[in-house]
């Protein structure tokens, strides 16, 4: 579906009018992301977050599929291999950096697309699917990552899939045996590392396939916008090029200026010095944390300390932790205000910024040792988080009194008198 | 008077429009610039690293090479035929009038002067790339004595020079020197 | 419906948070977390005094010194510490030619292993082979040092801290810990995760080693040309690394100026 004041790919090179009859692939592209997609003329910097996380996805496969044409996925020589490609792999340096600072890039894109979406309500309804479709794709890209981590077969690595895997330990009855069944084993090792490789390497096609269905989505109703007011004439938009191909252009200019700085100039400033020593199943580090990234999750995970009633510490930890992503998944649904975007809704407003500086505070804390008063901080940080999503945002979108909305983007965008000169109320 | 005036805004107009067209042309010049510079450390990286470069140079100690033996060494991770000619298979390989053959070369051509008797060659056909049999001990030497490939039939002479067969050139001599009378660097 | 359940929901895992704080939190206050030795005594690290040629956006190795740096490795470190990842062609960026990596690795015996027969041989080292395995005799297991620089928090000036700060336990330790003494055979380094290393202090005493250059060898020295030569073995890109960074950079601040000025002109004429 289209907006019926989409412009209509019109080939004028006769070669392009064969293929278009043959197979209308230039014109899948031009009503995709050319000037054949009417977009909301009002949307902001936030609105380029989509396509960076498309862009760190294109350079994750880039630099995986060539990383993967040096790495070796043997225990014995796994973390050897990688040294390899630093060290004597032309530009081996550079690909491994941008590989493994391409993950964190990938998640800092990804986590501004998501709170873009919280704060503008984008999950919904029309807009429902493109939010679970992208749910999903945060699910593949947490496990996409976890087992890339995994591969240099460094103490992190080694721990991480331990502790990971370690978790479907705490399923009552079929954990255990579900536990040495991931890893094919009783411990990671071969087996495991190898179904991780090969795992890596497909999840993120996976990626790509939701990705495209995620797009596919949002051409139905077309993209939402910061006033989240629906589109109600052509004077609402503009067509996606030129207008937001170059609005892109800036945000990804700006982006790969920060993330090359990065790659340059502190390419191990995310990384964990310990996961530079080779794999000891004998010895635990000191102090295991997973990648930034999870951070927040973790820290929700390590929070449940005591056996709740029948439900032992370590389940409620797990479940907690899943549950606080999969309740993302219920979001539309949970969030019944009749208004979309957070501008106009004052209250929701507030406890958005609390949520923002709860999940800050729960990385904090995620990333710290397990001491006090770290686990006490994260006790009440994940409380507010369960209570947001849980509590807050059902019952504030059942009495919250939103603000006017504008009667159009246009009037938004030019004032009321400006509007009706353009776009007359029929 | 109006008529100025409006041939003049036109004239704006269009030094604006190239004006606004040369910034887009650039834009896009410097992402296509971006993109293309990408590619060379993506390319680069599939040319040899740099430790299967180290190995490209090998030392073989020939001193225990009786006139009449062979011996196969390793170059790039490809056999090598080191090979001590005898007097009569110098002599048969002088024989031969140059100009009639495939891939005329003497065997002067193809070995150091004054150490005539050391024939050095790849151990990989010109043809498709199988190892020759000849350097080992009892293999067949084909009918002109040198070397035969048992692929597709290919048969070389005492100086590895391509007789009979499918294979377009003699085998290749790689680049050596002798470091000594009894040591000879490969590469 | 949903909502009930989901206000439910979040009533349970507020509830079990709440339980495991109320727990938590009367352990903190019945008792509370006392100072270990290692949170009082454990010093961060600092590096040698003007810092290292390598550090910054544009930091170089400085060949002088990272080839004394290697003198140190190779007359104390190598006794019992291996550098696998470091093969010796890799010398030549550190200013050796090569002839003098030919004569460097020829020192070494490379062990080779037939897997066919079993058999281990040892062959005079090349160029293109890597620093051999180190047999260590005594007890526990020196770590490999070619990673060692970026394996270890704080990087070169950890080890060149770690080298200088080898001192007797001062003597309030044991009044305030009287559990702390430390254990037979360890030595006290404040810079060391937990107080008492196992290696015995490797660089005592000035002029240990003898340097070509004319540098005085003093313990603060050796110690930073060692660390120098650390952060080379651990991390040989760097400088390429610098150098490729800033026209990248360059490149695309031009490139963000263009797309800006392009996204001008393509929006001048909407309001938005």
């Amino acid at each position: 579906m289209s907006f019926p004041w989409a412009k209509e790919y019109t080939p004028s090179h006769p070669a392009m009018v064969w293929l278009d009859e043959k197979l209308p692939l230039p014109r899948f592209v031009y009503n995709a992301i050319g000037a054949g997609y009417p977009v909301p003329r009002n949307l902001n910097y936030f609105w380029n977050f989509g396509v960076l996380a498309g862009f760190c996805l294109v350079i994750q496969l880039v630099t995986g599929i060539v990383l993967a044409m040096h790495y070796a996925a043997n225990t014995g020589v796994a973390f050897d291999s990688t040294e390899h490609i630093m060290r004597d792999v032309n530009w081996g340096w550079l690909l491994r950096y941008m590989h493994a600072n391409g993950a964190s890039a990938f998640f800092v894109v990804v986590y501004a697309h998501i709170f873009r979406g919280f704060y503008f309500g984008s999950y919904k309804a029309p807009r429902e699917m493109i939010w679970l479709l992208g749910v999903l794709i945060f699910l593949l890209m947490m496990a996409t990552a976890f087992m890339g981590y995994v591969l240099p077969w460094g103490q992190m690595s080694f721990w991480g899939a331990k502790v990971i895997t370690g978790l479907f330990g705490a399923i009552p009855v079929v954990g255990e045996p579900l536990q040495i069944w991931l890893l094919g084993g009783f411990a990671p090792d071969q087996a495991a590392l190898n179904r991780f490789f090969s795992l890596h390497f497909l999840l993120p096609f996976v990626i790509l396939g939701v990705v495209i269905l995620h797009i596919w989505a949002l051409h139905i109703p077309g993209s939402s916008n910061p006033t989240g007011v629906e589109v109600k004439t052509e004077s609402d938009t503009v067509p996606f090029h030129p207008y937001y191909t170059a609005k892109d252009g800036v945000g990804l200019a700006v982006f790969l200026f920060l993330y090359f700085a990065m790659v340059f100039f502190a390419p191990n400033a995310l990384g964990h010095p310990d996961n530079y020593i080779p794999a000891n199943p004998m010895s635990t580090p000191a102090h295991i944390v997973p990648e930034w990234y999870f951070w927040p999750f973790y820290a929700i995970l390590r929070a449940f300390t005591a056996d709740f009633f029948i439900i032992p510490a370590k389940l409620m930890g797990v479940l907690a932790m899943f549950s606080a992503i999969l309740v993302w998944f219920l979001l539309p649904w949970l969030d019944k205000s009749p208004v979309r975007s957070g501008t106009y809704r004052p209250t929701f407003k507030k406890f958005y910024w609390l949520l923002v500086i709860d999940v800050l505070v729960l990385g904090y804390c995620g990333g710290a040792p397990a001491a006090e008063p770290y686990v006490m901080i994260s006790q009440i940080a994940a409380m507010y988080y369960f209570l947001h999503f849980f509590v807050v945002i059902p019952v504030v979108s059942a009495i919250e009194k939103p603000l006017p909305l504008p009667f159009s983007i246009t009037e938004a965008v030019l004032g009321k008198d400006e509007a009706a000169t353009v776009a007359p109320a029929e | 008077m109006t008529q100025t005036a409006v041939a003049d805004t036109s004239d704006d107009a269009a030094q604006g429009v190239r004006r606004r067209d040369f910034i887009h042309v650039a834009a896009v010049s410097a992402a296509g610039v971006g993109a293309a510079s990408t590619l060379y450390p993506l390319v680069s990286q599939m040319a040899p690293s740099a430790d299967v470069l180290a190995e490209s140079s090998t030392e073989i100690d020939i001193s225990k090479i009786q006139p009449g033996q062979a011996i196969k060494a390793v170059f790039r991770k490809q056999p090598v035929f080191v090979r001590n000619l005898t007097p009569t298979e110098i002599a048969e390989a002088k024989k031969v009038d140059v100009g009639s053959l495939r891939d005329p070369q003497s065997l002067d051509d193809r070995t150091k002067p004054g150490k005539a008797n050391w024939l050095i060659t790849m151990g990989v056909c010109t043809h498709l790339g199988c190892v020759p049999l000849g350097a080992g001990e009892g293999e067949v030497k084909g009918e002109f004595g040198g070397y035969f490939c048992p692929c597709h039939g290919s048969s070389y002479d005492t100086a590895a020079r391509i007789r009979k067969g499918p294979a377009p050139k003699n085998l290749e001599v790689p680049p050596y020197e002798f470091t000594s009378d009894t040591v000879v660097k490969i590469g | 419906m949903i909502r009930i359940f989901s206000i439910l929901a979040g009533a349970f895992f507020s509830v079990a948070l709440l339980w495991s704080f109320g727990k938590g939190a009367s352990s903190y206050v019945s008792e509370p977390p006392k100072p270990t030795v290692e949170s009082v005594y454990h010093k961060h690290a600092e590096g040698p005094e003007g810092g290292f040629s390598f550090e910054g956006a544009f930091g170089k190795f400085d060949k002088q010194q990272l080839q004394r740096g290697f003198q140190v490795y190779t007359e104390v470190c190598a006794t019992c510490h291996a550098l696998k990842h470091v093969a010796f062609r890799d010398l030549k960026e550190i200013g050796y030619n090569e002839a003098e990596i030919k004569a460097i690795a020829a020192k070494y015996k490379v062990p080779e292993y037939n897997a066919t027969t079993g058999e281990v041989k040892t062959h005079d080292g090349v160029a293109k082979d890597h620093f051999p395995p180190v047999v260590y005799g005594g007890q526990g297991s020196p770590p490999d040092l070619s990673l060692i620089a970026k394996a270890r928090h704080g990087g070169p000036n950890y080890i060149y801290a770690l080298l200088t700060g080898y001192q007797p336990q001062p003597a309030e330790v044991l009044k305030q810990f009287p559990d702390a003494k430390i254990p037979a055979g360890l030595n006290w380094n404040p810079y060391f995760a937990n107080l008492n290393i196992a290696m015995p202090q490797p660089l005592v005493s000035e002029g240990q080693v003898s340097y070509k250059d004319g540098t005085k060898p003093t313990v603060e020295q050796m110690s930073a040309d060692v660390s120098a030569f650390l952060m080379w073995t651990a991390e040989p890109k760097l400088e390429k690394r610098n150098q490729t960074g800033w026209p990248v950079l360059g490149f695309l601040l031009f490139a963000m100026v263009l797309a800006y000025m392009s996204y001008r002109t393509v929006w001048a004429d909407k309001k938005h």
